[in-house]
């Protein structure tokens, strides 16, 4: 029967309503784009009188959500990058070394042996205390918090011809994978943010990846820099100085150049006095003759150690290392005891405010490898968010034209639900904050063409139960009725691979995934619910005997 | 006046030489596969790692003077194409730079490009590079690896699908159907080396779900039909059933035909690629519902007593009352 409850009637108009309402910003980009970075910047740092200006540009009371566009139309740079996770296990076997050595000093002396990077290799000078040793050495291992429970310990020990083989446990390195992925997320976040670029995404993807977007940058290169290298900074004591990059440094030592003097190396202890991860603030400055320097400060232990070292060793030089290469090697003129310092060395003021970014924001803990990099230049994206505005509302036109010429009054309705349709899949983009890329605006073009789809069956269904003539009321509710289970089963399959492609795909394939899924739905939704309303409201007026699908 | 294809429902017959159709088809994709095994596809630096360059420069592309900039590099495979597209301004040219993966670099060089790109500006002072796009061979191999799992994935989800709604026999039609439309699009890519990216595959998966989409109609109606016409010959009520959705068949795939040539003739040389693949693949999912999907049903039988509604058909969504 074509009967729509009044409360249902309400809610279809309500429902195509806020679509449209969600829709709106969009059909008025640049102004609603000022109006949200201008509101975003008043929230921050105030308001000035341009910035109240950019404000008024969209009225407050208007939805203000718009529909990200994605680098390829709005051009930026992407960077899939690898995070090398075992750098961070050498690290903690270099500082499991001195623990080792201490711990063992009043039971035997002994020697590390060159191991690979996951592994700390001991030699005892008295095998015959083994046994006694790795009692020793086992007593160091500390409790590692699992899922699995209790049980698990951050290192194991076992013993092979003299030696004493420290290596780090799966439960361990899980847990400091997983720490490294969540500094190495929290510190590029950092640097991105410092420069203060527009909705950078940050996203890890699996075990070790990190996917990096940021719109409207230049390029990928220069995101890399911003990134940066890893900025380990260590303090680190001087074995000795050469110019011979072949030198055997000896175990637990490291050959590392010099920036400033070209040719020298300095051989400097791999277990470094401080490292970076213990400042907690650098700034830019001037050292007493000048020139740009950093300052830095360090935390609680760090002072500590750093005054420690320093009270010892008046006299030896040390050497400020960064990436593993030696800024500066000083030597130590007295006790420093309060924790705080600065770093001379060849510096501009640029270099050194860079530094002193790079330092504040963190070390990255572990090397970084780019798998994936993506530049697309603004221009070109415009050219491409232009050629698909062309496209789609040539597309439009067309399919309109073609639906009118075809079923008459019903198609100037399946037209209509067509606009809202268009303007719900723009709304819901906006709701969820989804990116537009350029597929996806073929997936938009694609769901114009294929959204006629639903309300052609019906109008041939229509068609069909006319000719057996049961009158045109009949004919329109049995066409409502028999085309549903091919409408429903047509577009769940299709809502399937949809689905499909938005779980597997990424960037741009996703995005047009989103556009299509959405697309499904809505237009569905009109064509059984919007169109449906307009003929039963139509019929209701009109009371036509015959009627002409 | 209406535009009507047919004024009075279509009386076609489509399977009177059913089995030449199926021949044709077979054979079809086995000279698409032959193309795929003999030329390979033109895959796009998604899929085999490596760096696209492109540029545009208000003086014409010398794609000469290009390479003799670039070789001097000495980088390998060097491919330089130059792209037309109607949408271009008269000093506009573009030219694409396509880098093969460099040995034993498994991480994308920022060196390598910037050299590339200082080279070609000694040709072209002017030029810019409106975007370069470097893939690794690790993540490319992972991301064919992603892309035959999400066909794979796609077309089992909908037989199962297919299976729970009507019976095996339509399932198997539709999928057959469906792997007939993704090699029949493999193979033009690989006969006319349109290159192969990314894209392409979500490209592949609308082409399933668009010639689904037409299948599943047909199959709607000859399950009604089937009911209908408890004593009429399967090839009669197969026939009955595509006649009948003809004229729907036509609309759909024509909107959607124009929709998207507007977008290939209109929407830039980004997307032509992935445009065109689902153009070839509205039509060749047309023709494959009727000459693959329906023929194979006819092939396999299908069981003739409906009587019993089936609890999954029509019925719980006809109900439903806007």
């Amino acid at each position: 029967m074509l009967q729509i409850d009044l409360w249902k009637r309400i809610l279809i108009a309500l429902t195509c309503a806020l679509g449209v309402w969600l829709a709106l910003p969009n059909a008025f980009y640049g102004p609603v784009e000022q109006h949200n970075d201008a509101v975003a910047a008043i929230e921050l740092s105030g308001s000035t009188e341009t910035l109240e200006a950019q404000k008024a540009l969209w009225p407050d009371w208007m939805p203000s959500q718009l529909v990200n566009l994605g680098l390829d139309l709005r051009g930026g740079a992407h960077l899939l990058a690898e995070v090398k996770v075992e750098d961070v296990y050498a690290n903690r076997m270099a500082a499991q070394w001195p623990e080792v050595r201490d711990a063992l000093r009043d039971l035997t002396p002994v020697r590390r042996q060159q191991s690979p990077d996951d592994e700390l290799r001991v030699r005892l000078n008295d095998p015959s205390k083994m046994a006694e040793a790795m009692e020793i050495v086992r007593g160091l291992a500390r409790p590692v918090p699992t899922l699995t429970g209790a049980g698990s310990t951050d290192i194991s020990v076992r013993g092979e011809d003299g030696m004493i083989i420290v290596t780090l446990s799966e439960a361990e390195k899980q847990a400091t994978d997983e720490r490294t992925m969540q500094q190495s997320l929290e510190i590029i976040r950092r640097r991105i943010d410092e420069v203060g670029t527009r909705e950078p995404t940050i996203q890890r993807q699996g075990a070790d990846r990190i996917l990096i977007q940021v719109p409207g940058i230049g390029s990928a290169a220069e995101l890399k820099e911003i990134i940066g290298t890893t900025a380990q900074l260590t303090f680190s004591p001087v074995v000795s100085r050469g110019s011979d990059a072949n030198a055997n440094p000896g175990i637990g030592n490291k050959l590392i150049p010099s920036v400033d003097e070209p040719g020298a190396f300095y051989v400097v202890e791999s277990a470094p006095v401080v490292t970076g991860e213990e400042l907690v603030d650098a700034q830019p400055s001037f050292d007493q003759n000048g020139r740009p320097a950093v300052s830095f400060r360090f935390n609680t232990s760090g002072a500590r150690k750093f005054g420690d070292y320093t009270a010892a060793n008046i006299g030896s030089p040390f050497a400020i290392v960064l990436d593993d290469e030696v800024i500066s090697a000083p030597t130590i003129q007295s006790h420093i005891p309060g924790g705080s310092g600065i770093i001379t060395g060849n510096f501009d003021v640029e270099t050194s405010t860079n530094l002193a970014i790079l330092l504040r924001a963190g070390a990255l803990p572990a090397g970084l490898e780019f798998l994936e990099e993506r530049t697309i230049g603004p221009e070109l994206g415009q050219d491409s968010i232009d050629a698909g505005k062309v496209a789609t509302v040539v597309a439009f036109v067309a399919v309109l034209f073609f639906m009118f010429v075809s079923y008459g009054l019903f198609g100037v309705f399946a037209n209509i639900a067509l606009i809202i349709n268009v303007a719900m899949i723009f709304g819901l983009l906006s709701l969820v904050g989804a990116t537009l890329t350029l597929p996806g605006i073929a997936g938009i073009v694609l769901t114009v063409g294929m959204a006629v789809d639903a309300n052609v069956l019906i109008f041939e269904r229509i068609r069909e139960e006319l000719k057996t003539a049961k009158g045109p009321a009949r004919a329109i509710s049995l066409g409502y009725e028999k085309a549903l289970s091919a409408i429903i089963d047509a577009n769940i399959t299709t809502l399937i691979t949809a689905v499909i492609l938005f779980v597997m795909g990424s960037g741009p394939v996703r995005g047009f995934a989103i556009t299509l899924g959405f697309g499904i739905v809505t237009s569905v939704f009109t064509a059984i619910f919007v169109t449906r309303l307009m003929v039963v409201i139509w019929f209701e007026r009109a009371r036509p005997k015959t009627i002409e699908v | 006046m209406r535009l009507r294809l047919f004024k009075e429902a279509p009386n076609f017959d489509f399977f009177s030489h059913w089995k030449i159709w199926l021949g044709v088809s077979g054979l079809l994709m086995v000279v698409a596969f032959a193309s795929f095994m003999v030329q390979g596809l033109n895959y796009g630096i998604d899929f085999r790692g490596g760096t696209t360059i492109r540029s545009e420069s208000p003086m014409a592309v010398d794609i000469a003077a290009y390479r003799g900039a670039i070789d001097t590099l000495e980088l390998g495979d060097i491919t330089i194409t130059e792209v037309f597209d109607p949408s271009f301004r008269e000093d506009q040219n573009v030219a694409m730079i396509r880098i093969q993966a460099q040995d034993g670099q498994e991480a994308v060089t920022t060196d390598v490009i910037a050299a590339v790109e200082t080279a070609l500006q000694t040709v072209r002072p002017d030029i810019k590079f409106t975007s370069v796009e470097s893939v690794g061979p690790k993540v490319s191999g992972e991301l064919i690896q992603t892309a035959v799992i999400a066909v794979v994935l796609a077309i089992g989800a909908v037989l199962i699908y297919i299976w729970l709604r009507f019976e095996w026999q339509f399932a198997a039609g539709a999928v057959l159907a469906l792997v007939h439309d993704v090699i029949l699009t493999i193979g033009i890519f690989s006969e006319l080396q349109i290159r192969f990216d990314l894209a392409i595959i979500a490209a592949l998966l609308t082409i399933v779900g668009y010639s689904l989409n037409d299948t599943v109609v047909v199959f709607d109606r000859v399950r009604e039909n089937l009911r209908k016409y408890k004593k009429r010959d399967l090839k009669d009520v197969l026939n009955l059933s595509i006649n009948e959705t003809m004229a729907r068949t036509f609309m759909t795939s024509f909107t959607t035909l124009i929709a998207l040539i507007a977008l290939f003739v209109l929407g830039g040389d980004v997307i032509r690629g992935f445009v065109f693949a689902m153009i070839w693949g509205v039509i060749v999912g047309t023709y494959s519902s009727i000459f693959v999907a329906s023929a194979i049903l006819l092939y396999l039988g299908v069981k003739r007593d409906w009587t019993k509604p089936d609890a999954n058909t029509g019925n719980q969504y006809a109900n439903i009352d806007a």
